[in-house]
């Protein structure tokens, strides 16, 4: 304690190179970010009073993810795959097409690839460098996906990951992790839960939660969120 | 960059903790932040890949404990001021101050609907041909470039398969720092958990990345 109070003395005397500078730079700098809904609205007001910004537009944009690009996209791609296997066979060799075909495209949905769980292989999907996610089929990604437990536990110990998602696996089912390196955005495809041959694609397509389609559960089972 | 960002692998982090019912935004700023950030890449000025690296440029302390969109603000300053949009002064006071530089476009909210359909496509042609097949075992390079990459720490200089060749991408480290859109062809390659992670791995664990050409070496 004595030292750090020493550091912020020596701030403005014979030491510039002392660490304890920097600190009191960053504790300062720091300071305006302690209250971010002040900090955002002051960025809003100085970039609408430059003209740089409509403050509608950005209303527009949230409205576009709070109803209308959210996981229930990404379930009727699901539920179509289930049910049609001329459609399932399109999103193996095309992914970006066959899922425009259903209205969904767009940012963060350019490149897509869906991949499918089976009998013996569980798929599961990270970004360990930032939140990569298919925003056009699964909307904005849940706090947790950005968050450093996920993002650097999911490709060592996936199954302790999926263990606090209530997801045990089998000891021999296999695990693929897909890292989300480059600009192809990945789409689990659950396995069709038993007992459904008679299901619409309506009804199918509410047994796709949100986290069933990045891997962290599987179709017909709790999640932990499914958005609108 | 070797930076707080990077993530794989990386212990101590606690349980995933996941929020039941997670609403879109916790609190307006969320929501702002979310619009303004798109708002202002509709400028032109700067693309994904110098968003990405001015996020992974923010210090490691700061960047492990504050959430996703603090992250996304506090770039998002860094670039607004790089790019003579606003300076922070401006900010701290939330008054304009000077004349900032000339965006190639202001979003109007007729422009949202089709900037986000459209969205930000970057495949791109590549004049030659793949260098690696599908099937191909290929070795990452070691490298720890204090530039942008994604090529993470946990998948260097490791041995694995080349599964997919994907088309040609801009290539991120290059457009990060206006060195141009350099496209190669990106490949999905697929490693052992045993060659990552080695003694204890999981034994049922495969983890592919999407690794550029020049990531990617001959056995």
């Amino acid at each position: 304690m004595h030292d750090d109070h020493d550091h912020s003395h020596d701030h403005d005397h014979d030491h510039p190179h002392d660490p304890g500078h920097h600190h009191d730079d960053d504790h300062h700098h720091d300071n305006h970010y302690s209250d971010m809904q002040a900090r955002v609205r002051a960025l809003e007001t100085v970039l609408t009073e430059k003209g740089l910004i409509d403050p509608k537009a950005i209303d527009q944009i949230v409205e576009t993810y709070q109803t209308r690009v959210g996981p229930r996209n990404g379930a009727r791609v699901v539920a179509k795959a289930w049910s049609d296997p001329e459609f399932r066979d399109w999103l193996k060799r095309d992914a970006t097409a066959a899922i425009s075909s259903l209205g969904y495209s767009g940012r963060q949905g350019e490149h897509m690839r869906a991949v499918f769980n089976t009998e013996d292989t569980h798929n599961l999907v990270v970004c360990t460098l930032c939140s990569c996610y298919p925003w056009a089929v699964l909307g904005l990604p849940p706090t947790w996906y950005k968050a450093p437990a996920y993002r650097s536990r999911a490709v060592i110990d996936p199954r302790g990951v999926l263990a606090e998602f209530g997801l045990t696996l089998a000891e021999t089912t296999k695990i693929r992790v897909w890292d989300s390196t480059a600009e192809l955005r990945y789409l689990v495809i659950p396995e069709r839960p038993e007992g459904t041959q008679e299901m619409s694609e309506d009804e199918l397509s509410a047994l796709v939660s949100r986290d069933a389609m990045i891997g962290t559960a599987i179709a017909g089972h709790a999640s932990t969120g499914d958005g609108y | 960059m070797n930076g707080p960002h990077d993530l794989g692998g990386q212990m101590g982090f606690g349980p995933v903790a996941p929020e039941m019912n997670e609403p879109y935004f916790h609190g307006e700023w969320e929501k702002r932040a979310l619009g303004i950030t798109l708002a202002c890449g509709a400028f032109g000025a700067w693309n994904i890949d110098e968003s990405r690296h001015a996020r992974e440029n923010i210090s490691p302390a700061t960047y492990l404990s504050v959430s996703y969109y603090e992250i996304w603000m506090r770039a998002l300053e860094v670039l607004l001021e790089r790019h003579g949009f606003v300076d922070g002064g401006e900010i701290d006071a939330a008054k304009a101050m000077m004349a900032p530089a000339t965006p190639k476009r202001v979003l109007s909210p007729e422009m949202v609907a089709p900037m986000l359909s459209k969205g930000g496509p970057c495949d791109r042609p590549v004049e030659t041909a793949p260098v690696f097949a599908v099937g191909e075992t290929v070795r990452t390079r070691n490298f720890n470039p204090q530039t942008h990459t994604r090529l993470p720490r946990y998948a260097r200089a490791k041995t694995g398969v080349v599964e997919a060749v994907q088309g040609g991408f801009v290539f991120a480290d290059d457009n990060a720092h206006g060195k141009g859109e350099n496209p190669e062809w990106v490949y999905t390659v697929v490693f052992d958990g045993a060659e990552i992670w080695g003694e204890g791995a999981d034994p049922t664990l495969t983890v592919s990345i999407d690794a550029w050409e020049s990531y990617l070496e001959r056995v």
